[in-house]
């Protein structure tokens, strides 16, 4: 047991220097602008005025280590700073869009990852069947699709020719409830699902037909055991760790796409508010918001190690 | 033999088994026959290639991915298995067919407990309840004298040794009490010491329960032990069969001869030079990870006089390898030096001029691996002509050409690819370019034990023959005695990291000194029937008269 | 050359398909000026025309002929991603040879800094870098290289690490032979086989990053015709039932599809096995 505590601790060590590492590349990567940082940032036609209160919000008179201290403990206990295009507190703006690219992510992720995993699991035992080669084809193709193409397809087909769901996502406001939500959060999720199940589908599906070339699989198959009793009781078992890890891979791929999708529905989340900063460089704002998709990352990232480290049978049961 | 099909357990007639690479199949066993009856021991010895492995499991009506059954029929108790469904064959598979496989490591589940996968069979099958067969299972594991058989089995396969998982797995083919079972190499991955142990435990077993196997393997003083009749493959052919008695004592054909009298090969005289030492090792610890790291090798010296072959002897985890890279360089040590013709080696390889890296050359073990698969053999051997010597062009490809010659290859090889050529040429192509760089000493790091027995038989004799002709030194590293008694002048004999005796090979092997070289020595399978009996027999002798009896020391 | 031909042959259908697209969108990008009817910056009427004989996929949002754009779009976003992905590999696969061959430190150092680029999530970094930079092409491939070749690297290294424990790469380091020598000559030609399959994923890959990042408007800046760029100004058409916007993305979809089969089939053919 200890073994594995030790394992668990120091990937959780890691992962919290990893977050450090980033939000230090985060903090300072406004620095790297040439010249005068403002100066650049708000362009040639900016007032005196405009410049100074980038500066001060850039906290730039304050020496380095002093600006990233103010800037981590402003992320950690909520008070961002402001936004240099309209002066409205960064968390004012975060709060709400947060929740909403959350739950586009969650609902996109529990269509996805079920049929996934049972796609994968069903083409790597039904290996080189008519089955498997389609599947093989499509999701060949459907990874190869950008998001917004598909995105775009999908609002064609369903909105504009069907007219089974709205093309834009329009969430926000008051009493929107949860299976109204739900409706127009769909087709966004559709988008995600098409891309992210099938990078999934296709791992697992690499796993499982690995984990069925082992050799205890075949000596199980020598004892006489029926099929069945073999992948549920030898192979599953086996394959929980590479199944997480790459559920863990392909959330964290989710947060990327996530973006693109929120631009082409208009829908109010943390990927659209961070794409129109950009075009306005509003720097606090991209920071505050860059830091937050980071961590999410990093914590994914972590999860899946440290679930991979505990479901090992080797260090569950010490020598 | 019996010529009345009733009384035969298993009657394979005119087995055909192909195999397909890429496209195409190709034949791999060409119509074999093999009949076994209850209660006998049949060996079935052959070199890699032979189709002994690939004929046990067809015993089973089963043929590998990539392989399949093409002809010929298998009777097993009168079910004809090649006409019969998948579900009859799967029916008999664990109950009346058990198959030991060579790996026990890799054979068990590492998420399950053993006796859940040693029971599985029995329970699955439905011939008896958990109960019982957990009770089969003790029974077993105290037969083969597992540690604390009474709790063994809740234990998982990575918290058990090596030896230990082996006769699990056959007490995992013996729960259902089979008729027969297939033996696939079940001793060749263990040491010597313990291949004994598991030996002597798998002929109990089986004397005990009755029951009939197929023993395979490429060790004829090993299936000599255990089998009533021995067949000796060749190509997927059969080349001769008999008692094992017969097989032995006069074998008639030539390859089974061959096989009878391998390591028989003698050293020719040569000039040695006794006072000359073109190695010398003192004083050498060396340990992993720095200083304060687990040592490895303990205060080891070593003497190579010039000219003459020291055999480096030991199990794994004896530190022979740990020596090697020691001495090339790989590994500086924390005390001790490396003296190459009297001059003192830096001991970090990076150190090292260019000249004393030339004289010390290496031949590896894994003919596979030790030389470039995308390189050609011109460029193989000819590049230590360019990097040492400076030897170019037309030159050097003439230089390659007498190489080749010397490792009895001819010119033509010098451009082909190392993937066109066999394990015991590419064995030969890296002596070549150890010779290439004209050294003072050769390591050969096991640089016959991946060969197969006929092949490395040459290999040595080529050896031994370039000692003669160059008066080159070799440190032959080795796990087998036999080997060393083949061709090493002087061995040392190392244990746990250190040197645990060393002198000439005569001395050594005919009077040990320490307890470790006498079991060593007494674990080495000769190639007689009875021997087994003999050594357990003497073992039981003195454990009677009260003396400490020094078994495995890996069980 | 013949061995190629006749592993062609042999090939199933989707990997001709891949190889007869990426042939026609070479040869789009090479002749582009021959093949278009009009010039990629030229005006030729007002905006959205539906579709006719002059103008087969009507205009775009400034009047331009959308097919002639397309067609220049082949040649401007195939070649910066091709230049941006032979960067990305040469990074990648240096950096990557070194760490596994030299390991030790250098291989520590490497592996850390790898880590934390690739902690942040490559679109948001990169949208990160370009804010600061600016989108002008030269830094909009450095950008990509930086951040993808942290990709090329993992795999680099893996693979190197594989042949760098052979016996016949110890056999090249006793002899005493150098750093570059080990990695060209002994470790590279046995890599060739996943460094390939590597490259052509990794191209879809750039390509895909390309066109999503001048979809948001930071990649190739207008009025360069470009696919990305041209999805997103003329998307409104799409609420209005008109799919032309669909073509350009379609055909980023299509050269992606049309390299993924390839190198699928590739991966079969060179491992000898069927996946």
């Amino acid at each position: 047991m200890r073994q594995i505590l030790t394992l668990v601790a120091q990937r959780l060590a890691l992962g919290l220097l990893i977050l450090f590492i980033v939000s230090i590349i985060i903090a300072f990567v406004v620095e790297l602008l040439p010249g005068d940082t403002c100066q650049a940032l708000m362009g040639q036609s900016a007032t005196p005025e405009t410049v100074q209160a980038c500066r001060a919000e850039l906290g730039l008179n304050r020496s380095a280590p002093l600006r990233y201290l103010d800037w981590i403990t402003g992320m950690l206990t909520g008070d961002m700073g402001s936004s240099l295009a309209n002066g409205r507190p960064i968390s004012d703006l975060l709060g709400t869009r947060l929740g909403n690219t959350f739950f586009l992510a969650g609902l996109a992720a529990a269509i996805a990852v079920p049929l996934a995993i049972t796609l994968g699991v069903a083409a790597a035992l039904y290996r080189d069947s008519l089955f498997d080669r389609g599947v093989n084809v499509a999701t060949l193709t459907s990874i190869s699709f950008p998001e917004f193409f598909v995105a775009y397809i999908l609002i064609y087909l369903l909105a504009v020719q069907a007219g089974w769901f709205p093309g834009i996502s329009n969430v926000s406001g008051g009493d929107v409830g949860f299976g109204d939500r739900v409706y127009r959060t769909l087709l966004p999720a559709l988008t995600l699902t098409l891309v992210v199940t099938a990078h999934m589908m296709r791992m697992t599906r690499a796993a499982i037909i690995n984990l069925m070339a082992s050799p205890y699989i075949e000596m199980a198959r020598l004892k006489g055991i029926r099929r069945r009793r073999i992948i549920v009781k030898h192979a599953l078992p086996n394959a929980l760790s590479p199944i997480i890890n790459v559920v863990a891979i392909n959330l964290a791929y989710l947060i990327v796409g996530v973006v693109v999708v929120e631009v082409v529905f208009v829908y109010p989340g943390l990927g659209q508010l961070l794409v129109d900063s950009v075009s306005k460089r509003d720097m606090p704002v991209i920071q505050a918001g860059s830091m937050i998709f980071a961590a999410v990352y990093v914590l994914l990232n972590l999860t899946a190690d440290v679930l991979s480290i505990v479901t090992n049978p080797r260090l569950l049961h010490r020598r | 033999m019996s010529d009345s099909r009733d009384d035969l357990l298993l009657d394979i007639r005119g087995l055909r088994i192909e195999a397909r690479t890429g496209e195409t199949w190709s034949e791999i066993v060409k119509g074999v026959d093999v009949q076994l009856g209850r209660q006998e021991v049949l060996g079935l010895i052959g070199e890699s290639g032979a189709g002994k492995s690939t004929i046990g499991l067809a015993a089973m009506g089963y043929a590998r991915d990539g392989c399949r059954i093409s002809g010929g029929t298998i009777l097993f108790d009168g079910v004809d298995l090649t006409a019969a469904s998948i579900e009859q064959r799967r029916r008999l598979r664990g109950v009346k067919i058990a198959y030991v496989a060579q790996s026990a490591a890799a054979a068990f589940n590492p998420a399950q407990t053993l006796d859940e996968q040693v029971c599985e069979a029995a329970v699955q099958h439905g011939v008896m309840s958990r109960a019982r067969a957990q009770a089969k299972a003790r029974e077993l594991y105290e037969k083969l004298q597992l540690p604390e058989p009474g709790s063994f089995g809740r234990r998982f396969p990575h918290q058990v040794s090596g030896g230990q998982l082996q006769r699990a797995m056959t007490a995992m083919a013996m729960v259902c009490e089979p008729d027969m079972i297939v033996f696939d190499e079940p001793t060749t991955a263990l040491d010597v010491t313990t291949q004994i142990e598991v030996l002597a435990a798998i002929r109990n077993a089986i004397d005990e329960e009755d029951t009939a196997a197929l023993y395979i393997t490429h060790d004829l003083a090993v299936v000599a032990q255990i089998a009533d009749r021995i067949k000796v493959l060749r190509y997927g052919e059969t080349v001769e069969e008999g008692t094992a008695d017969q097989i032995l004592a006069d074998p008639q054909q030539e390859y089974t001869r061959q096989l009878v009298n391998i390591r028989k090969v003698a050293g020719e005289p040569h000039e040695t030079e006794p006072d000359t030492l073109s190695l010398e090792a003192s004083g050498v610890t060396a340990a992993y990870g720095g200083a304060h790291g687990p040592r490895v090798l303990h205060d080891v010296a070593l003497r190579v006089p010039r000219g003459t072959t020291v055999a480096v002897v030991g199990e794994s985890g004896s530190g022979k390898s740990t020596l090697a890279r020691v001495m090339t360089g790989l590994l500086p040590p924390i005390a001790g030096e490396i003296k190459l013709t009297g001059e003192p080696l830096p001991p970090a390889l990076k150190q090292r001029s260019r000249e004393q890296l030339r004289r010390l050359q290496m031949i590896y073990q894994m003919p596979d691996v030790s030389i470039n698969p995308r390189q050609k053999i011109d460029e193989i051997v000819g590049r230590p002509l360019t990097f040492y010597f400076g030897v170019r062009g037309a030159e050097r490809r003439e230089q390659v050409e007498k190489l080749l010659a010397q490792v009895e290859l001819g010119p033509d090889v010098a451009d082909r690819l190392p993937g066109e050529l066999s394990g015991g040429m590419k064995q030969r192509i890296g002596i070549a370019r150890a010779l290439a760089a004209e050294p003072e000493v050769i390591i050969c790091d096991e640089v016959t034990s991946a060969l197969d027995q006929v092949v490395a038989d040459d290999v040595l004799r080529l050896l031994l023959r370039i000692q003669a002709e160059t008066n080159t030194s070799y440190v032959f590293i080795t796990h087998d005695l036999a080997t060393v008694r083949a061709i090493a002048d002087s061995v040392a004999v190392m244990y746990q990291g250190e040197v645990v005796e060393a002198g000439a090979t005569q001395d050594v092997l005919t009077d040990p000194q320490t307890d470790y070289t006498k079991l060593l020595l007494s674990s080495v399978p000769v190639m007689k029937t009875g021997w087994l009996d003999e050594l357990l027999a003497e073992r039981e002798r003195r454990r009677a008269r009260g003396e400490k009896v020094m078994t495995s020391s890996g069980n | 050359m013949q061995a190629f031909a006749k592993a062609f042959w042999k090939a199933p259908i989707t990997a001709k398909f891949g190889v007869l697209a990426i042939t026609v969108y070479v040869l789009t990008a090479v002749f582009a000026p021959l093949l278009a009817p009009y010039g990629q910056f030229q005006v030729v009427g007002s905006q959205y025309l539906p579709w006719s004989a002059a103008h087969p996929l009507g205009t775009d949002n400034l009047g331009r002929d959308m097919l002639s754009r397309i067609i220049f779009g082949a040649r401007n976003t195939v070649s910066i991603a091709l230049i941006a992905t032979i960067l990305t590999f040469l990074l990648g696969t240096v950096t990557g040879f070194i760490a596994a061959t030299l390991g030790g430190w250098a291989d520590q150092v490497l592996s850390r800094l790898v880590d934390s680029l690739m902690a942040i999530p490559t679109l948001i970094f990169g949208l990160m870098l370009l804010t600061v930079f600016g989108t002008s092409i030269p830094v909009l491939i450095c950008v990509i290289a930086l951040l993808e070749s942290t990709r090329v690297y993992r795999l680099a290294r893996a693979v190197a690490m594989n042949i760098v424990v052979m016996d016949y790469v110890e056999a090249a380091r006793l002899r005493g032979e150098g750093l570059w020598w080990i990695m060209t000559r002994e470790v590279l030609p046995n890599a060739l086989s996943p460094l390939a399959a590597e490259f052509g994923l990794r191209f879809c890959f750039v390509f895909l990053f390309i066109s999503a990042l001048s979809f948001l408007g930071l990649g190739i800046q207008p009025p360069t015709a470009d696919w990305g760029s041209m999805v997103r100004e003329n998307a409104t058409l799409i609420s209005f039932g008109d799919p032309t916007p669909l073509i350009p993305a379609g055909a980023i979809a299509l050269l992606t599809v049309a390299v993924n089969f390839v190198v699928d089939w590739f991966l079969y053919h060179t491992s000898g096995l069927k996946d």
